[in-house]
C-alpha cells in the first residue's frame, strides 16, 4: 500500500496529461456521435423512403466495423487518400462516427415512442415535419432519450482508451507508456483504473438523475 | 364549404369508405353518427389530410384536399380539428398549446398571440388554468384547451372526431357547452359524435354512416326521430334504449 501511494503521487502527474486528452477525445466524439447520430434518425423517420433506407444501412456498416479497425482505417488508410488527419482528429472522428449508430438508435426509439397523436395534432394546426419535430416529439423524446444517451456517455469514455491504438497519448496509453518503462504494472493500472472509475461516477450519477426524472413523468 | 364527392377509401384490402359524397355549407353544424367501424372518423381525418383517399374529390372552399401537395398546410390552418383523446401537447402549459399555432405557423407577435390565447381560454371557461400543464387538468378541460387551441388559428370550419367519448360522464357537459355556444356563433362544424340529445339540439343536419356507405341523411330532428332506414332504426334504438 505504502508502495502504491509513492508510486501514485510519482506517476499521477504524467496520467493526468493522459486524462486531459481522454477528456477531449471523449467530449469531441459525443458531441460528433449525437450530432451525426440525430441526422441519421432523422433521416430513418422522414418518411422519405431513399433516405430512411441510406439511414438504416449506413448504420450497419458502421455497426458491423469494430472501432478499433475504423480508427486503423482513418489514420493509416485515409492519408493514402490524400486526407491526413492527426492522431486526435482521427480518433474524434472515429469514435464519433462509430457512436453516431447507437446514437441514433436511441434517438429513433425516442422519437418513435411518440404518441402519433402528437404529431397529428402538430398537423392540424398547420405544422410542416420539421416544425412538428423542433416543437413536438423532439422536446418530448429528450426525457426518454436521456438515460440511455448517459450510458453512451459512459460506454464512450471507455472507448476512448481505444484511441490509444492509434498514438494518441491519452490515460490508457500513458499508462502502458510508464508502465512498460518503469515494470510497475500493479501500480500504474491500479492508477489507471481508479481514474477511469473517477471519471465514470458523475456520469453514472447523472444516469442515475436522468431516471429519476424520466420516471417521475 | 366542404365538399365530398364520391369518395372512397381503403385501408389495405378493407374498403371502409365506398363512395361518400356530401358537403357542409357555411355556419352549419352537421353531425355524423353511426356504428363503431363504420368510417365517421376516417371521413374527418381525409377533410383535412391526415388521411388521403384513393377516389373521388374533397374540396375546401373549392381548394383540392390533397395530403402531399404543399396547399395541404394553408387547408389545414383553415380546418382545424379536435381529436377524441385531446392530444394537447403534454410538455407545453395550456397557454401555450394554443399560441403554439398563431405563433410558429401563423407567425404572430407573441404579445399579441397570448392576448389572444387567454381571451380563448376565458372563453372555454379556462382563464385560471393558463399556465397549468395538461396532465394536471382533467379530460373535460383538456378538451375544452384543445378546442381553444383549434380556435386559435381562427378557422373557418372546426372538425369534431368523438371530443366526448374519452371523457367521464360528468365532464361531457362542460365540453358540449362550449361546442354548443360556438355552433350559436356561426361555427361550421363537423361532429362525430354518439351524443344524440347534442345532435338533435344542436346539428343543423345529421349523417348516419355504416358500412362506409352514408345510409341517411337530412334534418337532425327527422333522421333522429323518425328515421326511414331500418339500419338507422335499429342503430338508434341500440344506442337510445342500450338495455
Amino acid at each position: 500500500m505504502q508502495k502504491f501511494l509513492s508510486d501514485a503521487v510519482e506517476f499521477f502527474p504524467i496520467l493526468l496529461q493522459g486524462v486531459w486528452l481522454t477528456i477531449v477525445v471523449t467530449i469531441g466524439s459525443l458531441a460528433l456521435s449525437t450530432v451525426l447520430g440525430l441526422f441519421w434518425a432523422l433521416m430513418r423517420v422522414s418518411g422519405i423512403g431513399v433516405l430512411a433506407g441510406l439511414s438504416a444501412g449506413l448504420i450497419n456498416v458502421i455497426r458491423g466495423i469494430p472501432i478499433i479497425v475504423l480508427l486503423f482505417y482513418l489514420y493509416f488508410v485515409m492519408p493514402d487518400f490524400g486526407v491526413a488527419l492527426t492522431a486526435l482528429q482521427a480518433s474524434i472522428l472515429g469514435l464519433g462516427i462509430a457512436y453516431s449508430a447507437y446514437q441514433s438508435e436511441n434517438f429513433r426509439a425516442g422519437i418513435e415512442a411518440i404518441d402519433k397523436g402528437q404529431i397529428e395534432a402538430a398537423q392540424t394546426i398547420g405544422m410542416g415535419w420539421w416544425l412538428t419535430m423542433r416543437r413536438v416529439v423532439l422536446p418530448q423524446a429528450v426525457k426518454i432519450v436521456l438515460p440511455p444517451y448517459g450510458n453512451i456517455m459512459i460506454m464512450l469514455l471507455k472507448d476512448s482508451s481505444q484511441a490509444s491504438t492509434i498514438t494518441v497519448a491519452e490515460l490508457a496509453l500513458q499508462g502502458k507508456l510508464i508502465a512498460s518503462s518503469t515494470f510497475k504494472n500493479t501500480s500504474v493500472f491500479t492508477l489507471v483504473a481508479l481514474m477511469y472509475l473517477t471519471m465514470s461516477i458523475p456520469l453514472i450519477l447523472l444516469v442515475r438523475h436522468f431516471e429519476k426524472k424520466a420516471n417521475r413523468k | 364549404m366542404i365538399e365530398l364527392v364520391d369518395v372512397h377509401k381503403s385501408f389495405g384490402k378493407v374498403e371502409v369508405l365506398k363512395g361518400i359524397s356530401a358537403s357542409v355549407a357555411k355556419s352549419e353544424v352537421v353531425c355524423i353518427i353511426g356504428p363503431s367501424g363504420s368510417g365517421k372518423s376516417t371521413i374527418l381525418r381525409c377533410i383535412n389530410g391526415l388521411e388521403s383517399y384513393d377516389r373521388g374529390d374533397i374540396r375546401i372552399e373549392n381548394a383540392r384536399v390533397d395530403r402531399n401537395a404543399r396547399s395541404i398546410v394553408s387547408i389545414r390552418t383553415q380546418v382545424s380539428m379536435v381529436f377524441q383523446r385531446f392530444n394537447l401537447f403534454p410538455h407545453r402549459t395550456a397557454l401555450e398549446n394554443v399560441i403554439e399555432g398563431p405563433l410558429y405557423v401563423k407567425k404572430e407577435p407573441p404579445a399579441e398571440a397570448r392576448e389572444r390565447g387567454r381571451a380563448l381560454l376565458a372563453q372555454v371557461g379556462l382563464a385560471d388554468k393558463a399556465d397549468v400543464h395538461p396532465p394536471q387538468l382533467s379530460g373535460g378541460q383538456q378538451q375544452r384547451v384543445a378546442i381553444a387551441r383549434a380556435l386559435a388559428m381562427q378557422p373557418k370550419a372546426i372538425l369534431f372526431d368523438e371530443p366526448t367519448s374519452a371523457l367521464d360522464p360528468e365532464l361531457v357537459g362542460d365540453v358540449l357547452s362550449v361546442m354548443r355556444k360556438l355552433a350559436d356563433d356561426g361555427m361550421t362544424m363537423v361532429v362525430v359524435t354518439h351524443e344524440m340529445a347534442f345532435a338533435k339540439d344542436v346539428a343543423d343536419r345529421v349523417l348516419f354512416i355504416d358500412g362506409g356507405v352514408i345510409v341517411e341523411q337530412g334534418p337532425a330532428k327527422s333522421v333522429l326521430n323518425q328515421p326511414q332506414h331500418a339500419r338507422t332504426q335499429d342503430f338508434l334504438r341500440r344506442v337510445l334504449h342500450p338495455l
